[in-house]
């Protein structure tokens, strides 16, 4: 068995702690934010998911700095941002590009502060790619515990106001007129995808979070109709992703130039880029086909616009 | 309905004296009218003539400045909650993005539950629902379609549906006939009209353009610059009552069973019904 797989799993693969905590917290995190992600593109808000993966840089190199590790760091900065955030009015279409780009400045800004004293202080530049760039295979066994506490609260959040949010991402007006608290709902929205771009940030980095969030969420939403399955393809594209990358990297290590594996974020986003060129392919085939064809699919004229 | 503006019971909404002003603007001026049960209504106004602020105030979603919204007759406790189960609302047209993976029948699912927490479990009863909504609405066809990949007819009529599965006593629609063709607007205006005499479901209907309304109109509540008068149309689309509301000489004319609501020499008034207005309807009638 190890012989036929040795050309896709290098030797050792499957007995490394490492790899079986990346493989763990790759998955769990694929799935947090894949759920998280399809509302981020159905509410067009991934501009607040890149704004956690900048805002994270400052929380998590503060986290070093503070010697509470760097998922706490995200986490408290991910949330006091969400906080920020609702404060001035971002989820509200007027002004919040503008808002964004303020709060983001002054996190990049804090982040070059603290990233600056940890690597005069330590002399090595360690904390600065494991914070941007992720390590997946340097997750320690201590911090799944806060891993395991955190995807369960987003996915509690996420079940549970499931219905509520879907139709307010689908139109506010609809929702508000049914009795639903249109704002709470977007608040906790935004908690859970704080809570997500954290974690997507310990396993590939604050910078490609969004890619995480994004990526496989965008990807099914070409592939799917419906909601339900949408969420269960964006996680299972996410999963694919990241385990794919985890065993890429690993393997290469044998890549030029030897001896050191290339990033793990490396993979996952070119994965994630890929599958979404490919999740293109059914609906440019259904179109040429209709183009051929018009009368076999009546239902396929486009919205009128208004 | 009684004249003096006390409730009747039978009356599912009754608009008391209802005014609005935001910073400092008069949206709404003392509008007052009653809705029987079953009743179709149109709501016509020219654009900016509050027939949207009008629907915010029905559904509790704007604050009135003096006046009050009573529903299904005297005040209830509970009044805000059970306001939002009892009025179906169909928000100005907007049309759905193509992205959102939402078939036209998990949309009309939402209409049952979207205010529910937790995700819906698949039940025999809520599709056979499902699927009696969308045949009412005569949507079977596309049901399985994308919403955001349906013609604005077809969105408008699974909004319908959505708004129609909660069994609503009253149907608000903002200017559902706004960018439809003619064939279109008058297909939705049948359906309204069906749906309101076999499910004794009252509809208030707000359009810019009288005439579509016409055939199938019960009362009609014609609004202009924030004050509104009602009653049959006999009542109201005359030219002593319009003159009035607009504060000045408007001429109503009756062509080919349509009505043109025209403004009297030298005025500039925006007026409903405008779309049909030639200069020379010399010829025509003129009721009053």
């Amino acid at each position: 068995m190890s012989h036929f797989l040795s050309p896709i799993f290098a030797s050792g693969f499957f007995e490394s702690e490492a790899v079986h905590i990346a493989l763990a917290v790759g998955a769990l995190v694929a799935v947090v934010t894949g759920v998280v992600g399809v509302f981020t593109v159905m509410r067009g808000q991934s501009f607040a998911g890149e704004a956690f993966g900048d805002l994270g840089t400052a929380g998590g190199s503060g986290g070093y700095l503070i010697s509470v590790g760097p998922l706490w760091g995200f986490v408290l900065g991910n949330v006091i941002s969400a906080g920020a955030m609702e404060a001035i009015g971002v989820q509200r279409a007027r002004g919040r590009d503008l808002a964004t780009g303020i709060v983001l400045g002054a996190g990049i800004g804090l982040a070059a502060l603290f990233l600056h004293l940890y690597t005069t202080e330590h002399s090595t530049t360690g904390a600065t790619v494991t914070i941007l760039f992720g390590s997946v295979f340097a997750i320690s066994s201590t911090t799944i515990p806060l891993i395991l506490l955190l995807s369960a609260i987003v996915l509690a959040i996420m079940l549970t106001i499931y219905r509520p949010l879907l139709l307010s991402s689908v139109n506010a007006e609809l929702a508000s007129a049914r009795g639903i608290p249109v704002r709470l709902i977007g608040v906790l929205y935004l908690l859970a995808l704080a809570l997500a771009a954290a974690l997507a940030a310990i396993t590939i980095g604050t910078i490609l979070s969004t890619a995480l969030i994004v990526g496989p969420a965008a990807s099914a939403l070409r592939l799917t109709r419906r909601p339900l399955t949408a969420l269960l393809t964006a996680a299972g594209i996410g999963i694919g992703a990241l385990w794919l990358g985890i065993v890429l990297a690993y393997d290469s290590f044998h890549w030029p130039p030897h001896g050191t594996i290339w990033p793990v974020s490396f993979f996952v986003v070119t994965l994630v880029f890929i599958t979404y060129l490919l999740s293109g392919l059914p609906e440019a085939r259904r179109r040429r086909r209709a183009d051929r064809n018009p009368s076999a699919s009546p239902l396929a004229q486009p919205a009128t616009p208004s | 309905m009684s004249s003096d503006g006390t409730p009747a019971s039978r009356d599912i909404l009754t608009v008391q004296g209802v005014s609005v002003r935001l910073s400092g603007r008069t949206i709404l001026d003392r509008v007052s009218f009653q809705i029987a049960p079953g009743e179709f209504t149109g709501l016509i106004g020219s654009n900016g003539a509050g027939k949207t602020t009008l629907f915010r105030v029905i559904l509790g979603l704007q604050a009135t400045s003096t006046g009050r919204v009573l529903f299904g007759g005297p005040a209830h406790p509970r009044e805000h909650a059970r306001r939002h189960r009892q009025i179906g609302y169909v928000p100005q047209k907007f049309l759905f993005d193509p992205d959102v993976p939402l078939r036209a029948r998990d949309l009309v699912g939402l209409g049952i539950d979207a205010h529910r927490l937790g995700v819906p479990r698949p039940a025999r009863a809520r599709r056979a629902l499902v699927e009696e909504m969308l045949h009412a609405v005569d949507a079977t066809r596309f049901a399985d379609t994308r919403v955001g990949k349906l013609s604005g007819g077809e969105q408008q009529r699974i909004l319908i549906a959505h708004a129609l599965i909660a069994r609503p006593r009253l149907l608000l629609l903002d200017e559902p006939l706004a960018n439809l063709d003619l064939g279109s607007a008058h297909e939705v205006v049948a359906l309204l009209a069906r749906i309101a005499r076999e499910q004794e479901i009252a509809v208030l209907i707000s359009a810019h353009e009288i005439n579509p309304l016409l055939p199938v109109m019960d009362r009609i509540v014609y609004l202009a610059a924030g004050r509104a008068v009602s009653g049959s149309t006999e009542e109201v689309v005359r030219a002593d009552v319009l003159s009035e509301l607009y504060g000045h000489h408007v001429d109503v004319l009756h062509v080919h069973g349509r009505v043109l609501i025209v403004a009297g020499a030298g005025e500039d008034t925006d007026l409903a019904g405008h779309e049909g207005v030639f200069p020379g309807a010399g010829g025509a009638g003129v009721l009053s």
